[in-house]
């Protein structure tokens, strides 16, 4: 157990993310999908990362089905980009979490769910939005040098990906959180235990039972 | 002053504060749990040395793994058994009231809340569960959060969150006969599409609504997740507050009055503004079903298939090949007449008792086809308790339907319901996803209580007018 202190200090500075990226394609890629129910049989997220796209990446037998994750070129991979309603549907950060176990740190996409864009942030992994034809440029670069090292600049919202640069959108809240290292905001809540206090007694709530 | 919506109302209210990065920290007036979302969350708060802080504030339930059928403990999942055990040990050491199997009040979260008088109008609710949204029926700002907001409203009973647009959906006129709440709650989604509320909270409203029971208001909110919106509400009125009195946790008869005109302060101003507003009308919804793998991919029951062929938009024509090659249909196909294996009601959108109600009238004397297995499962122990009184378990099970015990079901397949291979279900639950009901090759068509009854009773995907016999309005 590490000491109160010691994990509100750990927090990284979220500024840039360099990594290899792969391209997962298609629209409303829902939290179902990302980690399916059964894996969430459990009281920990340790091991999420392996059934990361369990359904789709794996056959009946735990063969592996053609799938972006499954192919060699894009094995390394800490970027992940798809399209439109990334991370719909069930509120689980069961996802987020097997997509960082899996090695992911950001994922670009061109719109993304709400509490699946939450959970991210509070776990420090960016999610930031893009044009459709930014994706399609930056997919069509991935898909055809699968090296190439993509860099996310979260504090200029901006991405470069060999010759590619292209504007990103970074909600002004996810952002400042991410860049100052604030991502995790339980210590910036809990400083508010007297106003809080207060307002849960005004509300009346501590008289309702 | 200036008029305000409710949910501007009762952001302002909840409002602790604006943090360094711009958003709010907002109180949360009531936190429900369930066993799936809260055992990280409870072992985050160990790990920082923290304490639920606001204990009374938090109520328990299991529904996600509990099985239908077999309700002793032992569970002969030892998984799904580590984790009732897990909510046990954390509800125990920190204080938290729990509806478990044995109070008689167990049931599914969204059932529970509302059923209890824990959803109150005016308040926040935040739950680890995207349903969340159905509590907005009450008039309440609900919605589902993940695990780390969890550990944060139990640690501080707070949440970090940037304030959402409201957009206003009216829906003016009544229903035509064999038209429901679930129609609504679909066609509204194919209409403004799966992320088509992203960035919003929707306000329902017009005459549809005013006439809606709080069931039926619920069943609605319920979807507003589907639809992109973190939530949906419907202002309190006097149907509102006629639901709560009574119930064991809302307010005493002693506070009634001024509580209710508390609850009537906090409706919509009639002159606010809103950030979008959509006209529906209601005799334009027909019995709605899903046909894809996103529950924006429905349409009426007359429908046909897509072609995908015809969309100009590129991601939009993959969707359409994706979903149609999964659910095995194919363009130009009417959806009527799809052949069904399971059938199953009930779930967070459509497993109260007006629903069971509902389709009990229509499927006497009806039996379900051979070799559909159809699946009544209501919402909590209390809806069962009472469709029992009522003798509905037996109108079920005469019409070849198993009745079972309080849970979420097939509606997830965290437990033992689950489809099997290629088998298609018409469900009266609220996501189509690939794999969504237990089996990843699995299909769901999403539609009303009646519609899923007249698929059971026909052994495919019907209008149910054609197979009951509906009143003229």
């Amino acid at each position: 157990m590490i000491s109160k202190r010691q994990f509100f200090m750990s927090l990284e500075k979220v500024r840039k993310i360099n990594g290899r990226s792969v391209y997962v394609p298609g629209n409303d890629m829902d939290t179902d999908r990302i980690i399916p129910a059964r894996f969430m049989k459990c009281v920990t997220f340790d091991g999420l990362g392996e059934y990361l796209f369990y359904d789709v990446r794996k056959d009946l037998d735990g063969n592996d089905k053609n799938h972006p994750l499954n192919e060699p070129r894009y094995f390394g991979a800490s970027v992940l980009i798809s399209n439109a309603n990334f991370g719909c549907g069930s509120s689980r950060e069961h996802a987020p979490q097997a997509l960082y176990r899996y090695g992911f740190r950001a994922v670009i996409a061109e719109s993304f769910a709400e509490i699946f864009f939450g959970n991210c942030c509070a776990l420090g992994m960016p999610c930031v939005v893009a044009t459709q034809e930014s994706i399609k440029s930056l997919a069509e670069l991935i898909n055809a040098v699968p090296e190439t090292e993509v860099s996310i600049d979260v504090v200029n919202s901006e991405v470069c990906a060999g010759d590619l640069k292209f504007a990103v959108d970074i909600p002004s809240g996810a952002k400042k959180s991410l860049m100052n290292g604030k991502w995790d905001p339980i210590a910036e809540l809990q400083e508010a235990e007297e106003p809080i206090a207060h307002l849960v007694t005004e509300l009346g709530y501590l008289k309702r039972n | 002053m200036m008029a305000k919506n409710l949910f501007q109302k009762v952001w302002d209210a909840h409002a602790v504060r604006v943090l360094a990065n711009g958003q709010t920290q907002l109180l949360i007036g009531t936190h429900l749990i369930h066993e799936v979302t809260s055992p990280q969350a409870f072992g985050m708060l160990r790990d920082l040395g923290m304490k639920v802080k606001y204990p009374e504030r938090t109520f328990a339930t299991v529904d996600h793994i509990v099985p239908t059928d077999q309700r002793e403990q032992p569970f002969s999942d030892p998984l799904a058994d580590a984790m009732i055990k897990e909510l046990a040990k954390n509800v125990e050491e920190f204080g938290i009231t729990y509806f478990d199997l044995s109070t008689g009040k167990q049931g599914i979260v969204h059932v529970v809340g509302p059923e209890q008088g824990i959803t109150q109008p005016g308040t926040t609710i935040a739950c680890g569960d995207s349903h969340t949204a159905t509590h907005g029926a009450f008039g309440a700002i609900a919605f589902g959060i993940g695990t780390t907001q969890v550990r944060d409203v139990l640690a501080t009973q707070t949440i970090a969150l940037g304030k959402l647009k409201v957009r206003r959906i009216n829906v003016e006129g009544s229903l035509r006969p064999g038209v429901y709440a679930k129609d609504v709650a679909l066609h509204i989604i194919a209409l403004l599409g799966a992320k088509g509320g992203i960035g919003y909270a929707y306000e329902y409203g017009g005459s549809l609504f005013d006439s809606f029971s709080m069931e039926e208001r619920m069943t609605v909110c319920n979807m507003a997740i589907e639809g992109g919106a973190r939530c949906g509400y419907v202002n309190p009125d006097q149907k509102t507050f006629d639901y709560l009195k009574g119930r064991p946790y809302a307010p005493s008869d002693d506070d009634w009055e001024s509580v209710v005109d508390k609850w009537q302060s906090i409706a919509s101003d009639p002159d606010c503004a809103y950030d979008d507003i959509v006209n529906i009308s209601a005799e334009d919804i027909a019995p709605t079903v899903t046909w894809g793998v996103s529950p924006d991919q429905g349409f009426s029951i007359e429908g046909k298939i897509p072609d995908p062929m015809e969309q100009t938009d590129e991601n939009e024509r993959l969707s359409i090949q994706e979903a149609i090659s999964y659910m095995k249909l194919e363009p130009g196909q009417p959806i009527k007449g799809t052949k069904i294996d399971v059938a199953f009601l009930g779930s967070c959108t459509n497993g109260r008792l007006s629903d069971f109600r509902e389709v009990a009238k229509y499927i006497k004397g009806h039996k379900v086809s051979p070799g559909v297995k159809a699946i009544a499962v209501p919402g909590s122990q209390i809806v069962d308790a009472i469709a029992k009184q009522e003798g509905l378990d037996k109108i079920f099970n005469d019409a070849g339907f198993e009745w079972r015990a309080a849970g979420c079901s097939m509606c997830l397949a965290m437990n033992p319901d689950k489809l099997v291979g290629d088998q298609l279900c018409a469900s009266s639950s609220n996501r189509n996803f690939k794999g969504r009901q237990g089996s990843p090759t699995g299909r769901t068509i999403l539609m009303s209580p009646v519609m899923v009854a007249a698929a059971a009773v026909s052994g495919k995907v019907s209008d149910a007018r054609e197979i009951f016999q509906f009143d003229a309005v």
